[in-house]
């Protein structure tokens, strides 16, 4: 299992294109903002924390397709179906995998960003409390989104009009979380939502998704 | 531990492609499938490695005892040659890459980068990787293309120390690898055309 | 003889020819009575004025949406479990019309709320309930169209939609939690038999929706059989090309 993930992790790093593009892409939202509500830095800070999670999430959403299918095309999955490996482990290593290289840049990355948006002092802590929790749900259901399309040229945009009504509810909590932390108000509901969702799809979604990659490689 | 097949079925998206199939593999003994092009050599191979379920019958002695090799070599371009038989011997819980990587003539490029290999040296990467997964039956779907003479030569001593240790091996060639193989006929197995049962679409006719 | 016969396409079929002609005159009936008695003879709101009628138009097709989901759902189980291919059929025949009532769903709201909120739009939860199922919808839909096996197609779509569903509930409570809301309350509590809307307006709105759920269940029997039909009609071709 630990082969599989020190594999991808190698992969991403040297391929180089999903590691910085996510988060030049989170950059590139942040930047636009501004440019598209203008620059009010009242305006900036009340939309900030949302702002940000939204640019995480589709940043997330970015590197998604090729979670599976470069190793749908190469065989490589047909031959990790006959390891001993269940499947089940092989797509939570790979929503690991993708969370490391993709989701845990992002959540380092937002402070920062914040910054360029005005994000009132008391949001930094739990923009990043609340990203940290929810970015490994969007890998976890984004995994499930890349086994229902593996096979399907092309499949990017199909994947993501699967994965994003799934993505809801994590974003309307995590960026409440974030939203009610920059206001000084208690999030502690949203957060704690948002954990539930995060414990329940990594320990249930790794299920649902090896029995989808087994369907599509029949 | 005989890999046995009986009665089997099979379906190749959704149509019914072989019946009643037969056979039994000893350990030490390798089987040749041949039969036309289209006449169902992978579906048989990849329902063996439990890629895709039978319509019927049943496969014993093969839970967790199957390498599988077919065209798709399962190679990342990003990786060395031995960083990838590397990676693989250690899904399958074994560590030693040398004794792959001697029977292949690896050692000279065991620092390339896989995508940087001709498609011979592609292949015979891929072939290797079943040295390195420590299973005893070797399940292969046209394994010599891609190689010229010199590797077949490789290829066929490599499987001729597979069965002399004990393992055995299936595969679907048109090649004569010189070996003391048994040859399976699949084209009496195929299902008649106007056969449905099993069928996806049975229901429908 | 069990309900399982039906699982049968030609014992489907033959029910289906059966059953239809009822089903569509009684439920275009229902439909007519339904909305002519609403829009027409009963008197307006005091508040709401006439445009609360929408409500005949509105509920039916709300819950239709609803229970078009649902009904995917059972159909979806049914086929994961006992493989049945009508069952499978039944549920892509049943998605486009759960889009459409979903769509009806969310006009009309947006119509009946418009007097009262000022806009054309707002971030009800309920509405925004509708419009993320809508989403729902559209995705099930477009994975049925993308995938050429119809066995995978149907294995992976129904799994989606069981997914699909948790994550549905799931934003329901989400977008209640993220927004107090514009709804009026639930208005018709048929279930509890309680009604806190007049006698006057329940009636027709009780007519309308047995007329909308029997117009489902009528195009839901066209649409699969239409999609029997259309699978067999690929099944000869695929024997046909092979050389029968």
């Amino acid at each position: 299992m630990i082969a599989l993930l020190i594999r991808d992790l190698r992969l991403a790093l040297r391929a180089g294109g999903g590691f910085g593009l996510g988060l030049a892409f989170f950059l590139i939202v942040t930047v636009l903002v501004p440019f598209s509500v203008g620059p009010q830095q009242a305006l900036l800070g009340s939309i900030a924390a949302g702002v940000l999670w939204l640019g995480a999430l589709l940043a997330c959403l970015l590197s998604l397709d090729r979670l599976l299918a470069l190793d749908y095309e190469d065989g490589t999955l047909d031959l990790l179906l006959t390891a001993p490996l269940p499947l089940e482990a092989v797509v939570s290593i790979k929503a690991l995998a993708h969370w490391l290289t993709t989701g845990l840049p992002l959540v380092l990355a937002a402070p920062v960003l914040g910054v360029l948006l005005n994000l009132p002092g008391g949001g930094f802590f739990w923009l990043v409390v609340s990203l940290a929790l929810g970015t490994p749900a969007l890998s976890v259901i984004g995994t499930f989104g890349a086994a229902l399309t593996v096979g399907i040229k092309r499949g990017g945009l199909l994947l993501s009009l699967l994965v994003l009504p799934l993505y809801v509810p994590t974003l309307i909590f995590g960026a409440e979380a974030a939203r009610r932390g920059a206001a000084g108000l208690d999030p502690q509901t949203p957060v704690l939502m948002l954990a539930g969702i995060t414990f329940a799809t990594i320990a249930l979604m790794p299920f649902a998704s090896a029995a989808v990659l087994r369907m599509g490689l029949r | 531990m005989a890999l046995l097949v009986s009665d089997l079925s099979l379906a190749r998206g959704g149509v019914p492609v072989l019946t009643g199939l037969n056979f039994r593999l000893e350990p030490g003994r390798a089987l040749i499938l041949r039969g036309p092009n289209g006449s169902g050599k992978t579906t048989l191979l990849r329902t063996i490695a439990g890629l895709q379920p039978p319509l019927e019958g049943q496969i014993s002695g093969a839970e967790d005892r199957i390498a599988y090799a077919a065209h798709a070599d399962g190679l990342k371009a990003m990786l060395s040659v031995a960083e990838n038989l590397a990676f693989w011997a250690q899904v399958f819980g074994n560590s030693d890459i040398s004794p792959a990587l001697d029977a292949y003539a690896l050692h000279p490029l065991r620092n390339r980068l896989a995508g940087t290999l001709s498609a011979g040296q592609k292949r015979r990467l891929g072939l290797s990787r079943l040295m390195v997964t420590g299973r005893p039956i070797w399940v292969l779907d046209e394994p010599t293309v891609s190689l010229d003479s010199d590797a077949v030569r490789l290829f066929a001593d490599a499987v001729r120390g597979h069965l002399s240790a004990g393992g055995s091996a299936l595969m679907a060639t048109h090649i004569d690898l010189g070996l003391d193989a048994d040859v399976l006929d699949i084209a009496p197995f195929r299902a008649a055309s106007t056969s449905r049962v099993g069928a996806s679409d049975e229901a429908f006719l | 003889m069990s309900i399982w016969q039906y699982a049968n396409p030609v014992k489907f079929l033959a029910l289906s020819a059966r059953v239809q002609p009822v089903l569509w005159v009684v439920s275009i009936a229902f439909v007519v009575v339904g909305l002519s008695w609403g829009f027409f003879a009963t008197p307006d709101d005091f508040r709401q004025g006439s445009t609360v009628k929408i409500i005949y138009l509105h509920v039916p097709a709300a819950l239709m949406a609803i229970n078009a989901w649902f009904m995917m759902l059972v159909t979806s189980l049914i086929w994961l479990i006992r493989r049945h291919h009508v069952s499978a059929l039944a549920a892509k025949a049943a998605a486009p019309i759960g889009v459409v009532m979903t769509v009806i769903a969310l006009l009309t709201g947006a119509i009946w709320g418009q007097p009262m909120w000022g806009t054309w739009w707002a971030w009800d939860p309920r509405l925004t309930s509708f419009l993320i199922l809508f989403l729902f919808y559209l995705g099930y839909i477009a994975l049925w169209e993308a995938i050429e096996d119809p066995d995978t197609a149907a294995d992976l779509t129904s799994v989606l939609c069981l997914v699909g569903s948790v994550f549905a509930i799931l934003s329901r409570y989400a977008v209640q939690f993220w927004n107090q809301g514009l709804h009026q309350g639930t208005s018709v509590p048929v279930a509890t038999g309680g009604r806190t809307v007049a006698d006057v307006f329940f009636y027709p709105l009780l007519i309308s929706m047995i007329g909308f759920g029997l117009l489902f269940v009528a195009l839901v029997f066209y649409r699969t059989g239409t999609e029997i039909r259309l699978r067999r009609a690929s099944a000869l071709r695929a024997r046909s090309e092979r050389g029968v």
